[in-house]
């Protein structure tokens, strides 16, 4: 017997529409005779590609999109086979992988080689070798944004002033050659004006989970959230749409009391446990995974992963009076380009300002830019809230990393250690 | 006492202690020498020691536990698929091998040191730690201008740690001292490259760890004191074949690893091993403004190596071709940790590079506490006999 079909609120088919336009968009280049580039998810510059009437491919999105399909671990395997490492980041095997098996788009047709490799980065060492990596394939040229690392907490103007130089010097000029498009700062501004627009809809959105019951879950949820802000569409008259819907949608389930919708069509309204989740969800095994969270009744009411591409609810907007230095600021301060302290202090606080029961970590096996150190991340935030934290291990999109038994009978473990702290029971954890 | 009167026992005894010593008794000898003497770890890969010199301070190179020390703490700070310099490192911590540390460098490697340096400052709050982001722009005028201003910030955050200011004065004699120490290390690897059985790899390796553990002049002295010494010493030339070996440039191997590839019929005639006082491949200028001087020289004359962002992709991994060719390696091992990003992202890479010159390689991957030496020793002994009988 098939699977049975999820089901999808509106925006997720509004949603679903618009990256299927942009597969076709991508898919088209010979026919259109659009650039293409291939580019990062956080740091991405998409307004300014847009500036350049350039169409934006994300090969992480791709290897997403391969697990969910289930199709990545055999493109795993490719990529292995030809010299790989079993250790290294799996998104980049999934798509050096597919490319060797025809490198065919979700929409059935073949990508076409991009015409640059647009390298911001931000956040993630892996990055810089996977364009590399790409560009020993492709010979496109590649320009790098180098984005600093904030590893003393914070940003400073050398950082800014080095990225916006590079922006200047380097990344505008290359993206002009490529395209043959003479840079338009007022078409950005308009692109920023709309990208603020759509945020401040997420964050309201996002903030909904300190709701009682969640209307939201911001994990498995959270993943369609942020999709059309974090990837193709921010600065797009789409994407300001499709918040505006969001926002509704959500608004309806306050107004009625409601949890969020699960894949099976239910309302979630019977949530017995508030967590915040840190970490990347798993691809190949999304659907099994976010139904352990629901039938035990576990809502996500915040996550970092939704921080990935850009920390929003932390106050920042993309700014049309400042694009450039904007878009630095946006670079400098994604997720996972955070020093590990500020990543404890902002995941404390969601389990204070959220009232979670707990923070979750999935550790990512192939992902150390979000990963290595987590473990000192789940001690301090349990340390500083006197909330239990729990640990759990899979990957982005290898199979062979994803134990359904294993995660199932931690999670059971960590609900029953919430309910014995609800009793007062179990080890005291010393709050600071 | 001279170096005349010095034999490479000497030297290798005094090295070898350096190296196996997780006390640290050196560098806390040294501390204690003077009042408000202080002492800055740094890690792997590179970081600017003439700074932490020019600030008074010892550099004292830290490079994980190696395969003495038995990790229990560091295993609750990282989980289970990361390299073990991290763990190890945190276990040196823990168990209060660094408490006489006053500042911990941590500069740019990878996403695993980039975290630690998070680690640090939460566990240690009370030592000055610094994560060091070196630019991937090689523009002087972007990255240079850029590594400048994070040279000043490194400066004001030494003299707020010692309580004095630096002056260009003092970069710059430290500058001298640095470059007469990568002159000479670069004179020991040219006669280990011309005559490797006088210079066995398993002593050049623990020769320049100790190096990076005590007082530059020190060190340009032993390094003088080796060369006189190992030129004089009885060791009879083998049917060896010569190779390079790169992948190893941050996490270290055990030395038995390195004696057993030597064992196995190779000299190692180059390598990459703890980089950080060979990673300037040139003098600094002495003149001018100082802190120029050292973000011009990276910017311009630094090594290729994984963590570096290479802007040409024709070019890619032509750094290694050129390396082997100019010590005159017959083949290489490309030989890195498990759950090494850098190196093994770029394996396929610089391996392409290799065949399409016609050097042959192997890889295979370690950790510092690797402890099976057998299937090494199999692997670097059919590939130094596939040399001999094919190449």
């Amino acid at each position: 017997m098939s699977k049975p079909e999820a089901v999808k609120e509106p925006s997720m088919e509004m949603q679903k529409a618009m990256i299927a336009r942009n597969y076709d968009a991508i898919t088209s280049k010979h026919e259109t005779g659009r650039k293409v580039s291939s580019t990062f998810v956080p740091g991405n510059l998409n307004e300014l590609l847009m500036c350049f009437d350039i169409v934006n491919n994300l090969p992480e999105i791709n290897a997403i999109q391969a697990g969910m399909r289930k199709a990545s671990g055999g493109y795993i395997m490719e990529a292995e086979k030809s010299g790989h490492s079993e250790d290294v980041c799996t998104y980049v095997k999934a798509d050096i992988g597919q490319m060797s098996k025809g490198n065919i788009a979700p929409n059935g047709k073949p990508y076409p080689n991009p015409d640059v490799l647009m390298l911001s980065y931000t956040g993630c060492y892996t990055f810089m070798k996977w364009f590399e990596l790409l560009r020993e394939e492709y010979k496109c040229p590649t320009l790098m944004l180098h984005v600093p690392y904030e590893g003393d907490g914070h940003s400073t103007k050398n950082m800014r002033d080095y990225i916006v130089k590079q922006l200047k010097e380097v990344v505008i000029p290359g993206l002009e050659q490529v395209s043959g498009v003479k840079f338009d700062i007022d078409r950005l501004r308009q692109y920023l004006r709309n990208s603020a627009k759509a945020e401040d809809n997420l964050v309201w959105c996002l903030e909904q989970g300190k709701k009682k019951p969640s209307p939201i879950d911001a994990y498995f949820g959270g993943v369609y959230y942020i999709g059309p802000i974090f990837t193709a569409f921010r600065g797009t008259e789409d994407a300001v749409t499709y918040y505006e819907m969001l926002r509704k949608e959500v608004q309806n389930r306050v107004d009625a009391k409601q949890g969020p919708l699960t894949p099976e069509g239910t309302y979630f309204n019977d949530q017995k446990y508030r967590l915040i989740v840190e970490g990347p969800p798993n691809w190949t095994n999304f659907r099994e995974f976010w139904k352990m969270f629901y039938d035990e009744g576990a809502v996500v009411v915040a996550s970092s992963y939704t921080k990935v591409g850009g920390l929003y609810d932390q106050g920042f907007r993309h700014d049309p009076d400042n694009p450039l230095e904007s878009l630095a600021d946006y670079c400098l301060g994604c997720y996972t380009n955070l020093n590990l302290p500020t990543r404890v202090d902002l995941l404390a606080k969601y389990v204070e300002e959220y009232e979670a029961d707990g923070l979750l970590i999935n550790s990512i096996k192939s992902c150390n830019s979000f990963s290595a150190g987590q473990l000192m991340i789940m001690k301090e935030v349990e340390r500083r809230t006197g909330r239990p934290g729990a640990f759990i291990e899979t990957d982005l999109v290898d199979p062979r990393y994803f134990s359904a038994a294993n995660v199932k009978n931690r999670l059971e473990s960590y609900f029953q250690m919430i309910e014995q702290k609800r009793r007062g029971g179990g080890s005291k954890t010393v709050a600071a | 006492m001279s170096g005349k009167n010095k034999s490479v026992a000497d030297i290798m005894a005094v090295c070898q202690e350096m190296f196996e010593d997780l006390n640290f008794t050196y560098a806390r000898k040294w501390k204690d020498a003077k009042p408000g003497r202080k002492v800055v770890g740094f890690l792997p890969v590179y970081s600017p020691i003439e700074m932490i010199h020019a600030a008074g301070c010892l550099p004292l190179g830290i490079f994980g536990g190696g395969d003495q020390m038995e990790v229990i703490h560091g295993d609750a700070y990282y989980q289970s698929y990361i390299c073990r310099i991290p763990r190890s490192t945190i276990e040196l911590g823990v168990t209060n091998r660094l408490d006489f540390v006053d500042g911990m460098i941590f500069p740019f490697v990878c996403d695993v040191i980039r975290n630690l340096s998070g680690i640090w400052k939460l566990m240690f709050p009370n030592v000055w730690s610094k994560f060091f982001d070196t630019p991937q722009n090689y523009d002087k005028s972007i990255g240079g201008t850029y590594y400048v201003q994070e040279l000043h910030e490194l400066k004001e955050g030494l003299e707020a740690m010692t309580g004095r200011k630096i002056s260009d004065d003092d970069i710059r004699r430290s500058i001298g001292l640095y470059n007469e120490n990568r002159r000479l290390i670069r004179e020991v690897y040219a006669f280990r490259a011309k005559q490797p059985w006088l210079a066995p790899t398993s002593e050049v390796y623990v020769l320049m760890r100790a190096g990076l553990m005590m007082d530059v002049e020190e060190h340009n002295q032993m390094l003088k004191d080796y060369m006189a010494a190992a030129s004089k010493e009885d060791r009879p030339k083998r049917d060896n074949v010569r190779i390079s070996i790169y992948g190893s440039f941050c996490e270290q191997p055990p030395l038995n690893l390195i004696k057993s590839i030597e064992m196995a019929g190779c000299y190692v005639v180059d390598d990459d091993y703890s980089l950080n006082n060979r990673f300037l491949m040139v003098d600094v200028p002495t003149s001018g403004d100082p802190l120029e001087a050292l973000a011009t020289t990276y910017i311009e004359n630094s090594v290729e190596t994984s963590c570096k962002y290479v802007p040409d992709g024709k070019v890619k991994g032509q750094f290694h071709v050129d390396a082997v060719k100019a010590c005159g390696a017959e083949g290489v091992i490309y030989a890195t940790p498990s759950f090494c990003d850098p190196a093994l992202l770029d394996r396929p890479m610089v391996c392409n590079k290799l065949s399409e010159a016609g050097i042959p390689y192997i890889a295979f991957k370690y950790a510092e506490n690797s402890g099976q030496m057998q299937p090494i020793r199999e692997q670097a002994g059919t590939f130094a006999d596939s040399i001999k009988l094919w190449s």
